[in-house]
């Protein structure tokens, strides 16, 4: 039971793909080139200091000679401070820049999460887009905290090294430098495969990651069916694969571990062999091959190190390639699409489905579109029914108003003027919608209640939408309407939540207003008293109303029929019921039993 | 060291514990005291003869990689004298010897790389599980309250803690210890008063591991509460994206992430400061000791009590002795980061299932009547939150098998509650729920979730087919009953009209499924379960009227004779009840048959009146 999300991204390199990092180090690339200077700085400090400790002890210690003996010790002492106080200050440099980084690269992609299209979060688990922003981001981090510096430090060290050696004797340098070909060779095939397996990992814990959240989104379910053992199953196996690919990941980083320990080592042998016959030859002075071994020795970390280093770099550029492909999806524009070359629109006011057509842009190609031709008005003021069978399109069709999706063809006109021609923040402030399943934000009632409205709006306008909600049960929470509801606040009821959305929707008297059937958590009472108070709100507002019941149907001035992707019908409640067999269907579900008693 | 064994967060754990306010909304649940340590000994305690193995490695490797300039050494001294007396067999015996060497080292750095990979992901699978289990073990009433957001946060970032412990821990520990015993050993063997000079310089760094481990434990604390933070309000707008979009929460979310991530960035901040301040504390003691015993050195040569050849080659070992400080960071970092994740997972692994599994399960009679249904009788049940908080009074219930009993009342009159208790969500804090005589608390889960299932408004699909959502109630249904079911509901139609039928992923392409056709999904769920009883909360709430009357046949035939109880506004459904319960404020008010109560003058009949007009 997997949901997983692969975007197809084109090959890139790892250094290509992390340099798309540029932008977001960009703001603190001082410090971070200053603390990879300081670094190295302080890492050739280090290599002093064994070189004063070696002439203290053949100079002023054999000679006896305390101020020079005293001198040494406070050179040995202030190198020594300095390279603490180096060491630390490029620890102090970049701490706070990087989490910054790390900050800003969420934040970006937060941002662009809440702009992309609504069908953009259809198509992706919210766990793999999660684990985008936290573990991926992580791994950015460390990246740029440890790899990307100790890349260049050490790669400067070896470069030096070999200089170094070149320069004590270039025969054997020659030898030192024979591995470096194989060494390369594997490191590339090594990059290529540990890319796609860590790829691999990171998508794995993105289903981990939506597993967990659905056994908590599902566990009434999950109780209910006594089905958490099972569930504990799937979950089993899907730590079982990703301990798997990790382990994979793991003999890969083991076998290019080993080749680099391996191969050095054997050129250091090879080295010592020749550097030993040409010592006995007397080609070479002992003294010249001593020297050569302890720079070559001294190499062995850095050429260790490169090892988990290029592995930290590969995962990195993966995470970088998620985090770029989320990044690389086209947001919503914010200024209008069609704003100067505004097709041909109706001079006529109120809200007007004109021709429209809608097909899902994630459909399989070849499927009929579920709108095929929504021609529809409503006059300002009017408030319009919109009643079609289960699945006929009714919450795709109220999704279209406030642009949530956008219609394949055709327009959706406010007053004249097409829904593409203003932004969509000016468009969704004169639509106030109420979904179906009516979702509270972890804030208070009053918060949630106030988002319908404009900025200015205050106690009256909260008290006059629950008031027309029926929600009056908020002011008798136990910190009134400053009860903290939603995700991490108190648990409301359905009907209570609804009632909330409806108030919401109602808040900041919106010209139009789309509720999509408002009313279904509702007990007979209560729905009463919301369509007394609802009947004044639709009196001066242009309102399409998706309904499942008569009552419902009976809030508004007329109906329309969605069947088979169009407006197959458009009348009052009683001229349709009278009229259209299919209505009446839908309505007493009469028909549909006596078709079943046949 | 003694780092691994001592739990690092035993000094603020009173006064956190004795918080007065709810544990819940600051994300700190309380810790026993020791769990964390516990947690971490349990989690490898069956790994302990692999993690000896693993460490055997590691010191061969190590003793394989000093044997290099062993034989650098021996090579200079013995085979290049040899091979001027043309004698070669010394420098063949360097030659194999570094071959040797240098394979034996390759190889033991991948085996020991394969292997303590393969132990740090079997402890981080266990966790996982553990984590899940008990998660899924927990009541409905805690995850309402500690969110999805969290328990991710717990099984995702807390993990990934762990595991970099795990990963290079070890490694670091193992090279640490074993460069400080050795060249202590060495220092000590070379000349014992610089030796002992050394060791008391373990002191102040000893007390500055101390220090540091104390502080870096609270903000990695910090900062494991405050990623969570971070996700919940990912996880939230995720999960509500159309109204975020609908009432332009956008700019408003920018800034509320903001303060969350800022708070997380501090932290990070914080803990990356500490790591520097460690750093610069250790590297000076360790700088300024080896000057000041260079210094005494350099004295008692020129005193004459110390050989200069000693000098020379304690100063070259001294410099080494204080090489893995850096990595003792490393190491102290990554184990107070995991130790303050595994002290999050522990304050979750603590929590009681407020509603236990039977340690005694007992099983249902065998059905007495020729009807599938049972009997359920509340026997003095009361329930109240365990805040306080009365919602439903004392009240004596049954329901004889076979009867279908529908439950009617306003908002917040404990209809659901009186669900949720058949259901076992939740056990009465008085009295009990017994099922033909069995009370719920000691029947065996199994058997109570094959005997009762409950069917809700909020109809959830989980990730997969819709094969695979309907197969939820019973996992070893062929395709067949699968469908049989899904015709009896009335959902057939739609679903062979998705593209790939009844195998149509929800989450994929084409997969869009409306609320109404959800629920109708869900009762399939509950129809091919089979239960004996049936609790329907606002099941029907989206189901337009046809669709509503397919459920209401199939109750009256497939599901003829189970036990119902129904919680519907809509009164279409007490058209098939045989009885009805009207709830007000955490009682029934009235109990009666449909017709007797419709007239009479009750609020059923009030109701009924209302609801008809409601119809037009």
């Amino acid at each position: 039971m997997m949901a997983t999300t692969r975007a197809t991204t084109e090959e890139r390199s790892a250094v290509r793909t992390l340099l798309r990092l540029w932008p977001y180090v960009r703001p603190v690339r001082t410090r971070l080139f200053t603390a990879a200077f300081v670094a190295v700085v302080a890492s050739c400090t280090g290599l002093v200091i064994p070189l004063v400790l070696k002439w203290m002890v053949d100079g002023p210690v054999a000679d006896r000679d305390p101020a020079g003996v005293w001198l040494g010790a406070l050179y040995l002492l202030l190198l020594g401070l300095a390279e603490a106080v180096l060491f630390g200050i490029r620890r102090w440099l970049v701490a706070r820049p990087l989490s910054h980084v790390e900050a800003e690269m969420r934040a970006g992609l937060y941002r662009r999460l809440q702009r992309l299209p609504v069908s953009f979060h259809d198509r992706w688990a919210s766990g793999q887009l999660l684990s985008r922003g936290t573990t991926d981001l992580m791994l950015l981090r460390m990246f740029l905290a440890f790899p990307l510096t100790f890349l260049l430090v050490n790669g400067v060290t070896i470069l030096v090294g070999v200089v170094i050696m070149l320069m004590q004797d270039w025969v054997l340098g020659l030898v030192i430098l024979g591995p470096a070909v194989p060494v390369m060779w594997t490191c590339v095939v090594f990059e290529r495969r540990y890319a796609e397996v860590a790829r691999r990992a990171q998508d794995q814990v993105g289903d981990l990651t939506t597993v967990v959240e659905e056994s908590v989104l599902g566990i009434r379910i999950i109780k209910g069916f006594g089905r958490h053992r099972s569930q504990a199953r799937a979950f089993r196996e899907l730590s079982g694969t990703l301990r798997g690919t990790e382990l994979r990941k793991a003999r890969l980083l083991a076998t290019i571990w080993g080749v680099i320990v391996t191969l050095p080592e054997l050129a250091i042998g090879a080295a010592l062999v020749l550097g030993a016959v040409r010592v006995a030859d007397g080609a070479l002075s002992a003294g010249t091959l001593v020297a050569f071994l302890s720079t070559a020795l001294a190499l062995r970390w850095p050429v260790d190190s490169i090892g988990f280093l290029l592995a930290m770099s590969q995962e990195a550029a993966t995470a970088t390639e998620r985090y770029f492909e989320v990044m690389d999806e086209v947001p919503e524009d914010a200024t209008p699409t069609a704003a100067v070359a505004s097709p041909p629109t109706s001079s006529e006011a109120g809200l007007r489905f004109e021709n429209v057509r809608f097909r899902y842009p994630d459909a399989p190609p070849g499927s009929p579109p579920l709108l095929t031709r929504i021609d529809l008005h409503i006059r300002p003021g009017e408030s319009m029914a919109l009643v079609g069978a289960t699945g006929s399109g009714k919450t795709t069709l109220t999704a279209l108003i406030p642009r949530l999706h956008e219609v394949t063809s055709g327009h959706i006109t406010l007053n004249g003027v097409d829904i593409t021609a203003m932004s969509r923040e000016e468009l969704r402030a004169r639509v106030a919608v109420a979904f179906e399943e009516p979702t509270l934000f972890s804030a208070s009632v009053g918060e949630n209640v106030l988002m319908g409205a404009a900025d200015g709006a205050g106690k009256a306008d909260l008290d006059r939408a629950l008031a027309v909600a029926q929600a009056d049960f908020a002011h008798t929470l136990p910190q009134s309407t400053d009860t903290q509801v939603g995700e991490q606040g108190l648990s409301l009821s359905g009907g209570q939540r609804q009632r909330l959305a409806l108030a919401r929707a109602v808040v900041g008297r919106p010209e139009f207003l789309v509720l999509d059937d408002p009313l279904s958590a509702l007990d007979v009472h209560t729905e009463a008293a919301v369509e007394a108070a609802l009947r004044q709100v639709l009196a001066d507002t242009t309102a399409l109303i998706v309904a499942h019941r008569p009552s419902t149907v009976l809030l508004a001035d007329r109906v329309a029929l969605l069947s088979g992707g169009r407006i197959s019908a458009v009348g009052t409640h009683q001229e349709l019921l009278r009229t259209n067999a299919e209505y009446a269907h839908l309505m007493s579900g009469e028909q549909g039993e006596d078709e079943g008693k046949r | 060291m003694t780092t691994t064994a001592t739990p690092a967060t035993d000094d603020d754990q009173l006064p956190r514990t004795q918080q007065a306010d709810d544990p819940f909304d600051r994300d700190v649940l309380p810790t026993p005291p020791g769990a964390t340590a516990a947690l971490l000994r349990s989690l490898l305690a069956p790994m302990r003869s692999r993690v000896t193995l693993t460490t055997v490695l590691l010191l061969l490797q190590q003793a394989a990689v000093q044997a290099g300039p062993l034989l650098v050494a021996y090579a200079i001294d013995n085979a290049v004298p040899a091979l001027r007396d043309h004698d070669h067999g010394p420098l063949i015996a360097v030659a194999v010897g570094y071959l040797l060497c240098a394979l034996v080292s390759g190889g033991l750095q991948f085996a020991f790389i394969e292997a303590s990979a393969r132990v740090s992901q079997d402890v981080l699978l266990d966790l996982r599980g553990r984590i899940f289990r008990h998660a899924q073990a927990l009541s409905v009433d805690f995850h309402e309250r500690y969110t999805s957001g969290r328990l991710i946060s717990r099984s995702t970032t807390d993990v990934e803690s762990l595991r970099e412990l795990l990963d290079e821990g070890l490694q670091e520990l193992v090279t640490v210890v074993l460069s400080f015993v050795y060249i202590s050993a060495m220092l000590l063997w070379l000349d014992l008063g610089l030796g002992a000079v050394a060791l008391v310089s373990f002191v102040p760094l000893y007390l500055l591991v101390r220090l540091y481990q104390r502080r870096a434990g609270r903000v990695y604390r910090a900062r494991s509460t405050a990623i969570a933070a971070v996700i919940v309000k990912f996880v939230e707008t995720m999960n509500g994206i159309r109204p975020v979009r609908a009432f332009r929460r956008e700019a408003a979310n920018d800034a509320e992430l903001a303060v969350l991530n800022r708070r997380h960035e501090r932290t990070n901040g914080d803990a990356l400061l500490e790591m520097a301040r460690y750093v610069i504390g250790s590297r000076l003691v360790a700088n300024t000791a080896v000057a000041a015993i260079v210094l005494w050195g350099a004295y008692r040569v020129a005193s004459g009590s110390l050989e200069l050849g000693v000098l020379a080659a304690a100063v070259l070992f001294l410099r080494r002795l204080y090489d893995p400080i850096d990595r003792l960071g490393m190491f102290l970092n990554s184990y107070q980061s995991a130790a303050a994740s595994l002290e999050k997972i522990a304050g979750l692994l603590a929590q009681t299932p407020s509603v236990p599994e039977p340690s005694a399960p007992r099983e249902l009679p065998p059905s007495k009547g020729e009807l599938p249904g049972r009997e359920v009788v509340f026997d003095g049940v009361r329930f109240a939150y365990r805040t306080g908080g009365e919602v439903l009074a004392r009240f004596d219930l049954t329901l004889p098998a076979g009867q279908t009993v529908a439950v009617v009342g306003s908002t917040g009159a404990g209809k659901s509650t009186l669900a949720k208790l058949l259901a076992r969500f939740y056990d009465p804090s008085e009295g009990r729920v017994l099922l033909d005589g069995v009370d719920l608390r000691v029947l065996a889960v199994p058997e109570l979730r094959r005997g009762v299932v409950m069917v809700t408004q909020e109809a959830f699909l989980f990730s997969g087919t819709v094969a695979d959502n309907i197969a939820i109630g019973r996992p070893d249904a062929t395709r067949e009953e699968i469908e049989r079911a899904a015709k009896a509901i009335g959902a057939h139609e739609f679903i062979s009209a998705l593209p790939d039928g009844y195998d149509t992923d929800v989450r994929k392409r084409g997969g869009r499924i409306s609320a109404g056709q959800r629920q109708l999904v869900a009762f399939a769920r509950a129809l091919l379960a089979d239960p004996a009883v049936l609790i329907l909360d606002e099941a029907t709430s989206s189901l337009d009227i046809p669709g509503e009357r397919a459920v209401q046949r199939a109750m009256s035939t497939v599901l003829r004779g189970r036990t119902a109880v129904v919680i519907a506004h809509r009164l279409s459904t007490v058209e098939i009840a045989d009885r009805v319960l009207v709830m007000e404020h955490g009682r029934i008010v009235e109990d009666g048959r449909p017709d007797e109560l419709i007239a009479g003058t009750g609020r059923f009949a009030d109701l009924h009146r209302a609801w008809r007009d409601s119809l037009a």
